[in-house]
């Protein structure tokens, strides 16, 4: 394990903001904590770093205790939402940052941040300024910078969440790739469960200061360990008592045993997907088709169905009552 | 917007510029040889000196304390610091004839504080180290409010990423911090200088206007003119305004339109 997290604790106030945490972060695997907004995620991106001082617990950081450490001497890199560009040097000043803090010798740190330049496609705006730059290359400068002191954990918050939803996916789509090229240890935080489950090898969900659960995307998705997290990772809806996932659901025309009958309230197609309403006897379920499957039930609104539990196992399904 | 343009432009007219202009008028009057005259005898030149090396001081105080203070109140929330803010604008709010008043009260020989520096050779009221203390005091604000907004502005990740970098606290100052405050601190070191160049009230009461040795610039036009010596004071009055506009000046073609 690169980073382990022992019981810890942090309050701002009366807020409690990580509750007993524990958790450990496999070497070099790109993790992602996901959970909702104020769920305590950042503040333990925080506490990692050293930006934050926990109220109790430990840190290690590949088997060295750094809860006391200042985040000078913990070798992570930090991403910020807002990138944190030194907005008075240029981009290449920006990225030699760590390296002339750390009074290297100048030929060394010129042929770094021009490999780090290459290596995030910013080789041509080496001399301009941040505020020169979109966006999206800011916060490859801000990674480039983060990365030239070869830091044993990269960590990112919330590194795609100021920008627009075009250059967020590019961006996601250039970390995954990039990881898979440098192979440093990264933990990214991210309260968009899509982006999530694209680009990390290992989920941590976060919420209310509690880990909710902990495994790779699919297990996580598929084998929820609660409502929240039923809820949090995907669509769900209610039926026969229980949470499962619409696109779980079957509609048949004629009746069979463990259908439930239901009439068709409402029917939407969103391009490829179809949405459809329908009320059993006691519940409100949403039914998740492809346009093929609609089209061959031939649904509309007022019809009579049966909804259906696919046979074979492999329902992603919990009690409700969260 | 005309009427208003107006207005504006004939109030500075008649409260700054007319004042000012013929305080310059007066003193070239007779040409430029006896303003160099009066300026260049003994008490002139000292009292210049003695007032560069005052107002030199209170920058000198007034830029580490202000800088202090700002990184203080915008970053670190603690017991007091409320109170810290509000003492900070006392100076504003105080005549600076009662902060002279006061120091004399605190530091006079007859005081126990004051008769004990004195004993060990450190006089302070009636001697430079009083009008230093008195300007710092009125210049205080001046620094902490230029810096303390900008501060805010740029807020802390910026140098919470210099920390994950590696660099030192005061790397971080150095090369982070200061460079993002410094137009700021210009323009504080310009107001605090500007000040103690023209500091009267708080300097006349500490100083005890001793001739050719507690005489600042402005008691010296003062002094000058009480004593129907008309062309030295204005002369005097003329470099004053002179410096100060010298200064302004330097600051606004040394700071670029933009933050680059």
């Amino acid at each position: 394990m690169s980073i382990t997290v022992r019981n810890v604790s942090k309050r701002f106030g009366e807020f409690t903001a990580l509750d007993d945490v524990s958790v450990d972060i496999p070497s070099g695997a790109l993790t992602a904590l996901l959970g909702p907004s104020g769920g305590g995620k950042s503040t333990l991106l925080r506490v990692i770093a050293g930006l934050e001082t926990p109220d109790s617990g430990t840190i290690e950081i590949f088997g060295v205790d750094a809860t006391r450490l200042p985040p000078q001497r913990r070798h992570v890199g930090f991403v910020f939402q807002h990138y944190a560009a030194f907005k008075h040097m240029t981009v290449a000043r920006n990225v030699a940052f760590g390296l002339e803090v750390r009074r290297r010798p100048r030929s060394e740190i010129r042929r770094r941040v021009q490999e780090l330049l290459e290596l995030v496609h910013l080789e041509q705006f080496a001399g301009r300024y941040p505020s020169e730059l979109s966006g999206g290359q800011r916060q490859r400068m801000a990674l480039a910078r983060a990365l030239a002191v070869e830091p044993k954990v990269l960590l990112l918050d919330e590194p795609f969440g100021a920008l627009d939803a075009q250059v967020r996916k590019e961006l996601r789509a250039w970390l995954r790739r990039l990881h898979d090229d440098v192979h440093v240890t990264t933990v990214f935080v991210t309260h968009d469960q899509e982006e999530a489950m694209e680009v990390a090898d290992e989920l941590v969900v976060i919420n209310r200061g509690v880990v909710e659960q902990v495994g790779p995307p699919d297990h996580v998705y598929d084998e929820p360990a609660n409502p929240f997290v039923m809820t949090f990772i995907g669509p769900v809806t209610r039926f026969g008592g229980r949470l499962v996932r619409p696109h779980d659901l079957e509609l048949v025309r004629h009746p069979e045993a463990g259908a439930a009958p239901a009439t068709v309230i409402r029917v939407v197609r969103l391009g490829f997907e179809v949405r459809v309403d329908v009320r059993t006897h006691d519940e409100d379920v949403w039914v998740q088709l492809t346009r093929a499957e609609a089209d061959e039930l031939g649904v509309e609104a007022g019809a009579r169905v049966f909804v259906r539990t696919p046979p074979e196992g492999g329902l992603a399904a919990v009690a409700s009552g969260c | 917007m005309i009427a208003l343009r107006v207005v504006a432009l004939g109030y500075l007219g008649f409260l700054l510029v007319l004042p000012v202009a013929i305080v310059f008028r007066r003193t070239f009057e007779t040409g430029i040889g006896p303003v160099w005259d009066a300026l260049t005898r003994p008490n002139a030149v000292h009292a210049i000196e003695l007032t560069v090396i005052v107002a030199a001081a209170a920058v000198v105080a007034n830029t580490v304390f202000g800088v202090g203070a700002a990184l203080l109140l915008v970053r670190h929330l603690f017991a007091g610091s409320r109170v810290l803010d509000a003492l900070i604008d006392l100076p504003i709010a105080v005549s600076p004839v009662v902060v002279g008043l006061a120091l004399v009260l605190v530091y006079g020989r007859t005081t126990a504080v004051g008769a004990w520096l004195g004993d060990r050779g450190l006089d302070i009221i009636f001697a430079p180290p009083g009008m230093v203390l008195a300007t710092i005091f009125v210049s205080l604000p001046l620094v902490v409010r230029a810096v303390a907004p900008v501060l805010e502005e740029i807020g802390t990740e910026q140098e919470q990423a210099a920390w994950t970098l590696g660099a030192s606290t005061l790397q971080t100052f150095r090369r982070i911090t200061l460079p993002a405050i410094r137009w700021a601190l210009v323009v504080g070191v310009v107001l605090t200088l500007a000040r103690g160049l023209g500091e009267y009230g708080a300097v006349a009461v500490v100083s005890g206007r001793i001739l050719g040795q507690t005489e600042t610039a402005t008691l010296f036009v003062e002094e000058r003119f009480q004593n129907f010596d008309q062309p030295a004071a204005y002369a005097m009055a003329f470099l004053l305004a002179a410096m100060a506009i010298v200064v302004l000046l330097l600051t606004n073609l040394v700071r670029p339109g933009e933050d680059a």
